[in-house]
């Protein structure tokens, strides 16, 4: 029988494609709060991912009989540019689209003190400008430091990261090779401080033991990209605190 | 027993304190301890342990005061943007002392879409739309000058310690300022220019509304300005 031919996706060392080790996650830049538009803004490069988020809201509900009278209603738009892939993507809302939204919002929702504000809504857009695996991931990473820079009251951040088994081998962080080519993809969204998973899906096929392997590593992930979603959003205010020390007499009146 | 310091930073999640406190703005509480909502600084005072956010949007409270702008004229009342998930509503036994009558009076004549108005809330809860009023002292329709925007939870550092900062804005510019709690701030000024400083300053006080010796350097800026 004759097969596909193709490369090895890890090497003998554990080496993967793109020179990471197995339980590595890409190169992550977090920026904040970029947009002057939006309520509250975030954007993440992870790896060749480059994603924005953006935020509008509590604001009025559009249209008005679509309005929940004990919780704010909370709307997600996950949305790749035409040019985010190598083969231009129809701009049109695919079936895909649809899905990573509601996803998305559940992932976000769970944290979330919608009771606060009810009768109105949280919209939350997501723009994949460049894909490359792991969108929905980085994404609502973003959109969940978008959320706190839009002042949304939250119980905790979100931070999203997927695991993956390629060449037998279960890794950290899959690319848009390892993901299409691999044997499973195991993406979780995580709120570290509250302990709980917004997030689980999975695409292909692991063993029970595996599947526990690999979902300890995406939760490991979703950890260390914790850590760099509070460095991004506290250096925000600290670099400009820094010029004169925080604040006095911030209350008044 | 605290793991924050007066003043510090914290972002939402953030455990800040565990025992006996009590949970002021921004704080949420469970079983274990108390945790912060919002991005922004902590507060404490006495055992309640507040977080002042940076970033949040306006929630109407009775007897605030509030700038609006008239989006609708409706058959007996008006609805207001006031920059809050919640769309005002001026009745117009809140805008007029006489009897309202339709066969006599227009609405329009009163108030028309795209007026400015410095009103108070009557009344709000969350399942009812604030209900505004133009009667009392200062309030009404405002005939001229600037409307400026805000972050809402920055207000109160324009406003300052007993008013301090507001007081040297309006003293320095010589500027009529008159402060919507919802984040709309009207600037009436004599002359263009007079206005045009004070909507700097405004925006200055909001980019830095979180830095020491605020106040000092406001009135070296319009010092050095004027």
């Amino acid at each position: 029988m004759v097969g596909k031919v193709r490369k090895k996706l890890v090497g003998k060392g554990g080496g993967r494609v793109d020179g990471r080790k197995p339980n590595d996650l890409r190169p992550i830049k977090i920026e904040i709060g970029l947009l002057q538009r939006a309520d509250g803004s975030a954007y993440i490069e992870q790896g060749k991912n480059k994603i924005l988020a953006a935020v509008y809201g509590p604001r009025e509900v559009y249209p008005r009989h679509a309005s929940l009278h004990n919780k704010a209603l909370i709307r997600c738009y996950y949305r790749m540019a035409s040019f985010s892939t190598e083969e231009r993507k129809s701009p049109a809302p695919s079936r895909r689209e649809v899905e990573i939204s509601q996803v998305i919002k559940d992932a976000l929702e769970p944290v979330i003190f919608s009771e606060f504000y009810p009768r109105s809504m949280i919209e939350i857009f997501v723009e994949v400008l460049q894909a490359d695996g792991g969108t929905r991931c980085a994404g609502i990473t973003a959109a969940s430091l978008a959320l706190a820079n839009a002042g949304v009251p939250m119980r905790d951040l979100v931070a999203s990261c997927a695991a993956g088994k390629v060449d037998s081998q279960l890794v950290l962080d899959p690319n848009d090779v390892e993901d299409k080519e691999g044997e499973a993809d195991l993406p979780v969204a995580f709120a570290p401080q509250m302990g709980v998973v917004t997030l689980l899906q999975m695409d292909g096929l692991l063993s029970k033991d595996e599947f526990d392997q690999a979902f300890k590593l995406a939760v490991d992930g979703c950890k260390q990209i914790n850590t760099l979603q509070k460095e991004a959003l506290r250096g925000k205010y600290l670099a400009v605190g820094a010029a004169g020390g925080p604040g006095q007499g911030e209350k008044g009146g | 027993m605290l793991f924050v310091e007066s003043r510090q930073w914290v972002i939402p999640g953030d455990l800040l304190a565990k025992g006996e406190y009590t949970a002021g703005e921004n704080v949420y509480k469970d079983e274990e301890g108390f945790y912060a909502s919002k991005v922004g600084l902590v507060d404490f005072e006495n055992r309640v342990i507040q977080v002042i956010a940076v970033h949040g949007c306006y929630l109407p409270s009775i007897d605030d005061l509030v700038i609006g702008k008239v989006l609708k004229v409706g058959l007996s009342e008006w609805v207001v943007d006031i920059n809050s998930p919640y769309k005002g509503i001026l009745f117009v036994s809140g805008a007029s002392g006489r009897p309202f009558d339709s066969r006599r009076d227009e609405l329009r004549d009163i108030l028309d879409v795209g007026d400015v108005i410095i009103a108070k809330v009557l009344e709000f809860d969350r399942t009812l739309d604030p209900r505004l009023t133009i009667k009392g002292r200062g309030l009404g329709k405002a005939e001229s000058g600037y409307v400026v925007k805000m972050t809402p939870t920055k207000i109160p550092r324009l406003i300052g310690k007993k008013g301090s900062m507001i007081e040297l804005v309006k003293n320095r510019t010589g500027c009529q300022i008159t402060v919507g709690q919802n984040g709309y701030i009207l600037v009436i000024g004599k002359k263009v220019e007079d206005e045009v400083l004070a909507v700097e300053v405004i925006r200055m006080i909001e980019r830095d509304a979180h830095t020491s010796g605020l106040t000092n350097r406001v009135g070296e800026f319009i010092g050095k300005r004027k």
